[in-house]
């Protein structure tokens, strides 16, 4: 280790590059490390951005009867909320996370393209500039919810469907290039001896999520397309009155939906599965059951979409179809929890933060898939559909899922990344806060949604008032805890316990075998992996 | 050249290639969900999954009649957001045999000083009696001009077909109006 670390630091000082300073290092760099960090921050103003969103339509809802906003303005909330919540903070993050780690992970120096990199992220804020500029316009924010269902988005639209479209076609193409660079990095940069059965599973995960990606991204910019022309230029997708139809909207959007919920939850699969056998000393177990479930879950994303449209009035035959491929899902879903539970039984286990957000995360994700298969079941759908019920159920795989494995995955390479340990009882008090507030905020929303309260509405009759309550309170609290984190995150980047290479005694993977912080360039020759510990 | 900056082209070359085969993949991608729209309309065509019947007529039936079911038809009317029609069935509900040829009449009343042109369009619930509802003549097969104030019935001819599933026994003709005038003129 000590070797390697030597050997970069040395080839870092007659590298041709030279590190630019001030915002002219941010704008222009090439570096991966330099881009995930962009990556990264944006993702978290992002969710603090979203969250705040959440925290008006939380105050909204605190109690019955309409306090603090016109119903037009909740129904914008709700909208940009889980807008920028999935393209916005959790994309952001994962592309962060492998821009930072997989070239590190496989032994490359970069990313293959480099330059399209830095120009996947920058024209992220542009994006989001414009989704959120449309607050202050006359118009207002779009108000449709984030599934801009046709034709409240065609022919009932305030306005906003254009600034819209555009915001989600450049999204679309910061998530294809991402997603372009990493398959080209995954194939072709690996050190020699990983072979593709020796990748870390979070690079097995991403690679996975790429594919994905550059399959349903374009459909989404397809879709969005066909809007912006209904809407606009007289044409006729989605118009019954030009012979179009409406429910096909459903169809094609849904046809990138379902898979991109997986986009937003394989990565976290990888993040996790690194993380456990890290802190219960033990080799993952079953690891290529893992790679093999993670492809037929991105296979079977393909085919279940309509499961979201089980009220549209489907044949039997669809609607059994649709229900039954949705909990085959549940196969290779349950291969991965029993994994991750295989992994711990009898492990040295220890709970640093990164596995105790692990933990939680496998605890609490399964209840979330445990709501997903309720929901799947065709007949009860009939009463869940569009509840609080299926909030709770996307809330718990999205927050308690991916945004936990996010955090899991940020304290575990923290001192990687900054060469510093974070502080101990602040990022305590983070977990602890945010566990206990989130199942406040989210669980009660089962209940409500099973007494029959709709989503997307600012008002609710009074029997729902308690439950109201106690959500909204936990709302509070877990957007204040996040702020903690914050602080545990600026903390550790000005300072505190120096971080060693591999401050994980159980860690495994190239990237602890360089220094901490990691060397501005890393791996300009390939380490050897054939030494690398199979998996 | 040295080995070592062969292998660096190579790479290089590679690498290129797969950037090339994934900008493909996308923009295949973004064609299949434009593909998407034709498909789904001819898988609707053939299966009749969205409740839109055929947007042309029907020739008149010569299987002869079915007495031995009687099947239950409701017509439903509704004016789209921004037409000023009156628009109704002047019958609610018919009971056919399947095989049985009526005529049913609509009333259409422009009330606005406009003159307008509208459009009715069609949807037959349950979906997958759609196919089996036959129109030998329908209001809207064609664009329906009114001048202001002006009024007209407009006349249905259909037949159930025999092949209709067993287990229904009532169909919901559904017309929904549009004010098609804009694009009509445009």
């Amino acid at each position: 280790m000590t070797t390697e670390a030597i050997h970069d630091s040395h080839e870092h000082d007659d590298h041709h590059d030279h590190k630019m300073t001030g915002i002219k290092r941010w704008l222009y760099t090439t570096n991966h490390k330099d881009i995930g960090t962009l990556y990264l921050w944006f993702a978290f103003i992002m969710l603090l951005v979203g969250g705040a969103l959440a925290m008006g339509i939380r105050a909204e809802l605190f109690q019955p009867g309409l306090q603090f906003m016109e119903p037009d303005f909740f129904n914008q909330l709700t909208t940009v909320h889980g807008l920028i919540m999935v393209f916005g903070a959790i994309m952001p993050a994962f592309t962060g996370f492998a821009n930072w780690m997989i070239p590190m992970m496989i032994g490359a120096p970069d990313m293959a393209l480099p330059r399209m990199n830095n120009w996947s992220f920058w024209i992220l804020p542009f994006a989001f500039s414009i989704l959120l500029a449309s607050f202050f316009m006359e118009s207002g924010a779009p108000n449709f919810g984030w599934t801009f269902y046709a034709p409240l988005s065609t022919t009932y639209s305030n306005g906003s469907t254009a600034f819209f479209v555009f915001a989600v076609h450049i999204m679309g193409i910061s998530s294809i290039m991402g997603a372009i660079n990493v398959i080209v990095t995954i194939m072709n940069m690996r050190a020699p001896g990983m072979t593709y059965m020796k990748m870390p599973l979070f690079v097995w995960t991403f690679f996975i999520t790429a594919y994905l990606l550059i399959a349903v991204m374009p459909v989404l910019a397809g879709v969005v397309t066909m809007l912006l022309t209904d809407t606009y230029f007289g044409t006729s997708f989605f118009d019954a009155a030009g012979g179009g139809d409406p429910v096909m909207f459903q169809h094609i959007f849904w046809f990138f939906g379902h898979p991109e919920v997986y986009i937003m939850i394989l990565p976290a699969f990888g993040i996790v599965s690194t993380i456990i056998p890290a802190f219960a000393r033990k080799r993952l177990f079953g690891y290529s059951s893992m790679v093999y479930a993670t492809a037929s879950i991105a296979f079977l994303s393909f085919i279940v979409w309509a499961h979201h449209m089980f009220t549209t009035g489907m044949p039997l035959f669809g609607e059994l179809f649709f229900m039954y491929c949705t909990m085959l899902i549940a196969v290779p879903t349950g291969v991965k929890v029993f994994n991750w539970v295989a992994t711990m039984w009898r492990g040295s286990m220890t709970f640093e933060i990164p596995m105790l957000f692990s933990i939680a995360f496998v605890i609490l994700f399964t209840i979330g898939g445990f709501s997903g298969l309720m929901l799947a079941l065709t007949p009860v759908d009939f009463q869940y559909h569009d509840t609080y019920f299926v909030v709770a159920h996307f809330h718990y795989v999205l927050v308690t899922g991916s945004l936990f494995s996010i955090y899991a995955g940020a304290y575990y390479w923290l001192p990687k990344w900054t060469g510093h340990m974070y502080h101990d009882g602040l990022s305590k008090a983070h977990f602890w806060c945010s566990l206990i507030s989130v199942n406040i905020l989210f669980f009660p929303m089962h209940f409500l949604g099973l007494a029959g309260m709709p989503r997307r509405i600012p008002d609710y009759a009074l029997q729902f008032a308690d439950f109201n309550k106690w959500v909204s309170i936990g709302g509070f609290a877990f957007g204040l805890s996040q702020l903690i984190f914050l602080v545990v995150v600026i903390k550790c980047i000005k300072g505190g316990k120096k971080a060693e290479a591999k401050p994980w005694d159980g860690a495994e993977g190239l990237e602890w075998t360089v220094a901490s912080p990691a060397p501005y360039h890393t791996f300009e020759t390939p380490p050897n992996a054939e030494d690398i510990k199979g998996q | 050249m040295s080995t070592e900056q062969n292998q660096e082209m190579s790479q290089s070359k590679k690498k290129t290639k797969t950037v090339k085969k994934l900008v493909l993949v996308v923009f295949a991608m973004f064609g299949f969900g434009f593909a998407l729209v034709p498909l789904y309309d001819v898988f609707c065509d053939i299966t009749g999954l969205n409740g839109k019947t055929a947007t042309t007529a029907a020739n008149v039936n010569e299987d002869g009649i079915d007495e031995s079911r009687i099947i239950t038809v409701q017509f439903i009317s509704r004016t789209a957001k921004g037409i000023p029609w009156q628009f109704e069935p002047m019958i609610n509900e018919i009971k056919v045999h399947p095989g049985e040829m009526k005529l049913v009449k609509f009333y259409a009343k422009n009330e606005s000083v406009n003159d307008i042109i509208g459009q009715a369009v069609p949807s037959v619930s349950p979906g997958k009696a759609a196919i089996y509802f036959q129109k030998i003549e329908c209001f809207c097969f064609n664009s329906q001009p009114l001048k202001a104030q002006e009024d007209i019935e407009m006349a249905l001819q259909f037949y159930v077909d025999a092949e209709l599933p067993e287990e229904v026994s009532t169909i919901t003709l559904s017309y929904t109006l549009y004010d098609i005038t804009g694009s009509v003129e445009s």
